[in-house]
């Protein structure tokens, strides 16, 4: 009986109100573990660095693993029930569950990583990682000795077509005979298919690994052989350290910062907001283990990309059957293109799945 | 002194009951425990994780909609494994449910296609999840295959079927190509009871299999014939009851209810067809049916429960700050003991002093 009360006791106490109200409250919820070393992990980074930066303006919560179906609506009404202000939600599956979440609550705000579906209160956001993929590409020609180059895909999305393409044209301005061998894991979370897919490349001969995938796998099996790297997400370095090349870091905490301030000083508005190196949201990790000439490719590729001087995507486009793409963007494809990409480039020797 | 497991002459009834409640309440307390370990107050953590849902209508009506898909595979399930036949693709059979029905739902998008688009969509979905069910039950029945394996394997083939329809021909053209077919139309989604919520009728529709189940099991020949061909099938033979026909009749009905738990998911609580529809329904329902005694009502009640700890893990993850894997925890833990508590109903646990510890004594 006495533990009957306790309980009861308890329950009162959560639900009264926590004092102290005036915190911002920002919730994140996470498609993968925080532990991944890539994709969530890099969210949660994100986070962190948002708590840091703002002190105790702001109190936050994350979901992580939140399976990217029915289940995720739940999810995010259960952080908006919970006072939560400000609603970060962190995978492109969670765009339909954020858009009903966001028309129930009005009066919050909402942000989707990735998504395409805006609202008054849904904003999106997202890097263009192909920059960085470009920058890959580069890189990857100039180290490889057999001309092949392996990759690692996940889902065949648009921006994992799109980061095939970049790393292809990329590659290509250094060896117009590049070729490259993909894999299709089908997931983005999968340590051990991933790291079978790198021994499989590698055992085709390819002599460079890179991959669209969110674990550290690839790059681990990779260093066993003594064969270079890129990582994903995150810098993983310390998976490789002699043998990762450089690394595409998704680098939102800076967003994450930035927005929260925007919802606490009332200002904040439903914006679309894709981020490259130009904006920081796609960081470099160190140029490692390549001769000097080659990082100096790499750092004047960079260059000319965070200053707009050079688009991955600069037309003429040429399509993998030999068609040329429609130009829609002046000098270089459009965004839309970019987005909804789904055919590979020239030279590219594999299919789209399901196309 | 030692303990002893003797057998029983008989199922011991009051065990069959209490042995639930026993695991409940030491799954309670070794999550205390782990709460204490974590440095969180158990008690209050425990009035979060199991109180707290229970108090608020919106956290019951989510329990709800969890548990539907749950009690509705869960019952057909309890059918089979009371007839001694081993459906394990619950899973797949639920994908291609949701796949037949959403049929209609992509095929009439648009159009100024009537009401009886869902009521046929709800068909095909049971039709589909019962054709599908029937391919183990044939090769069982033909074969002699192991129902267990090709039942299993037959789920990741269904999640390939799923994956490949809406990568390719069932793609929302207006989507930039990402794997999801176009919202369902109002006339293609099963509509809710309580307007603005999540809550639908499938809801009342698991009441309706719950109530049809209890009364074929418990009052009908075909309910006799599944009982008496799972205990004793050789006496079933004896009796006419032909043991081939009941394994089709079972995996069709549990098949039928799995393909419609599926299309009445996906055409209420996701509103379209995409991968990773089922976070594991088929399987975790598996537990429920187990959990509830393979009785109809027991089924019901497990179901809301596995729904609660569902609920009342993200309120933990949110109010506590406590990481995700407990919740996994915590359902391994329950099931642990379930399973090491149904030895009570068959066994009973006997204090033996030996003889050593006798003497010692005297």
């Amino acid at each position: 009986m006495r533990k009957l009360l306790f309980a009861a006791a308890a329950l009162l106490a959560l639900a009264a109100p926590a004092a102290a109200e005036d915190k911002l409250k920002v919730g994140f919820i996470y498609v993968g573990p925080i532990g991944d070393f890539g994709w969530s992990y890099q969210h949660e980074q994100g986070r962190l660095a948002m708590m840091k930066a703002l002190g105790d303006k702001v109190d936050s919560t994350y979901l992580e693993k939140v399976p990217e179906g029915p289940d995720a609506e739940r999810a995010i009404e259960q952080l908006a029930r919970s006072g939560h202000k400000l609603i970060f939600t962190t995978s492109f599956g969670f765009m339909d569950a954020t858009v009903k979440v966001a028309k129930k609550y009005p009066n919050l705000m909402f942000e989707h990583a990735t998504g395409y579906k805006r609202e008054k209160n849904l904003a999106t956001y997202s890097g263009r990682f192909y920059e960085g993929r470009y920058i890959q590409g580069v890189i990857a020609a100039k180290m490889s000795k057999s001309g092949v180059m392996g990759y690692i895909a996940s889902v065949p999305i648009p921006e994992v077509i799109s980061g095939i393409n970049a790393t292809m044209i990329g590659a290509q301005t250094v060896n117009p005979n590049i070729k490259v061998k993909i894999i299709w894991v089908g997931e983005w979370f999968n340590p051990g298919k991933e790291a079978d897919a790198a021994k499989a490349l590698i055992d085709q001969g390819a002599d460079v690994i890179m991959q669209h995938t969110d674990s550290a796998a690839a790059v681990e099996t990779a260093a066993k052989r003594g064969i270079p790297a890129f990582g994903q997400d995150s810098d993983m370095i310390k998976f490789g350290p002699k043998t990762q090349l450089t690394a595409i870091i998704d680098n939102w905490g800076p967003y994450y910062t930035e927005r929260a301030k925007l919802a606490l000083d009332g200002k904040w508005t439903s914006t679309d907001t894709w981020g490259g190196l130009g904006s920081k949201m796609v960081v470099m990790a160190p140029y490692t283990n390549m001769p000097d000439d080659v990082k100096n490719l790499a750092e004047d590729t960079e260059a000319q990309i965070a200053s707009g001087k050079l688009h991955p995507f600069k037309c003429p486009v040429v399509a993998q059957d030999g068609s040329t793409v429609e130009c829609k963007g002046g000098t270089h494809l459009d965004d839309g293109q970019i987005l909804g990409m789904n055919y590979y480039v020239k030279g590219v020797d594999d299919k789209v799945p399901g196309k | 002194m030692r303990l002893v497991l003797e057998p029983r002459a008989e199922r011991s009834t009051a065990a069959a009951i209490a042995s639930p409640l026993i695991a409940v309440g030491l799954t309670l307390l070794v999550m205390s425990i782990l709460f204490g370990f974590l440095g969180k107050d158990p008690l209050n953590a425990l009035a979060v994780y199991f109180l707290q849902p229970l108090t608020d209508s919106y956290s019951l009506q989510e329990m709800v909609v969890k548990a539907t898909p749950l009690v509705m595979i869960g019952i057909g399930l309890a059918l089979c494994y009371l007839a001694n036949v081993w459906n394990i693709g619950a899973e797949g059979q639920f994908v291609i449910g949701a796949v037949a029905g959403s049929y209609l739902a992509v095929k009439t998008q648009g159009t100024d296609a009537g009401t009886w688009v869902l009521p046929a969509m709800l068909v095909l979905g049971a039709l589909g999840g019962a054709l599908y069910a029937l391919i183990p039950a044939i090769c069982r029945v033909r074969f002699g295959a192991s129902e267990i394996l090709v039942s299993l394997m037959l789920v990741y083939v269904a999640d390939l079927v799923l994956d490949y329809l809406v990568r390719g021909p069932w793609r929302d053209p207006h989507g930039y190509n990402f794997p999801t077919t176009a919202d369902f139309d109002p006339v293609a989604t099963v509509p809710s009871i309580i307007e603005g919520s999540r809550l639908h009728i499938g809801a009342l529709m698991a009441l309706v299999v719950v109530a049809a189940a209890w009364t074929v099991l418990g009052r009908t020949i075909k309910g006799f014939e599944i009982r008496v061909v799972g205990a004793a099938p050789k006496a079933a033979r004896f009796a006419g009851f032909d043991a081939d026909r009941l394994v089709l009749f079972t995996f069709a009905v549990s098949g039928a209810l799995a393909g419609l738990a599926g299309i009445i998911e996906v055409a209420g609580p996701v509103g379209h067809l995409q991968p990773g529809i089922s976070p594991g329904y088929g399987f975790t329902a598996i537990i429920v049916a187990f959990l509830g005694r393979l009785n109809p009502i027991g089924i019901l009640i497990a179901g809301l429960f596995l729904a609660l700890t569902f609920i009342g893990g993200e309120q933990a993850q949110i109010s506590l700050k406590v990481p995700l894997d407990l919740t996994k925890v915590f359902q391994g833990i329950l099931l642990f003991f379930v399973l090491a508590c149904d030895s009570l109903i068959l066994y009973r646990v006997r204090l033996i002093r030996t003889r050593k510890a006798a003497d010692a004594v005297a």
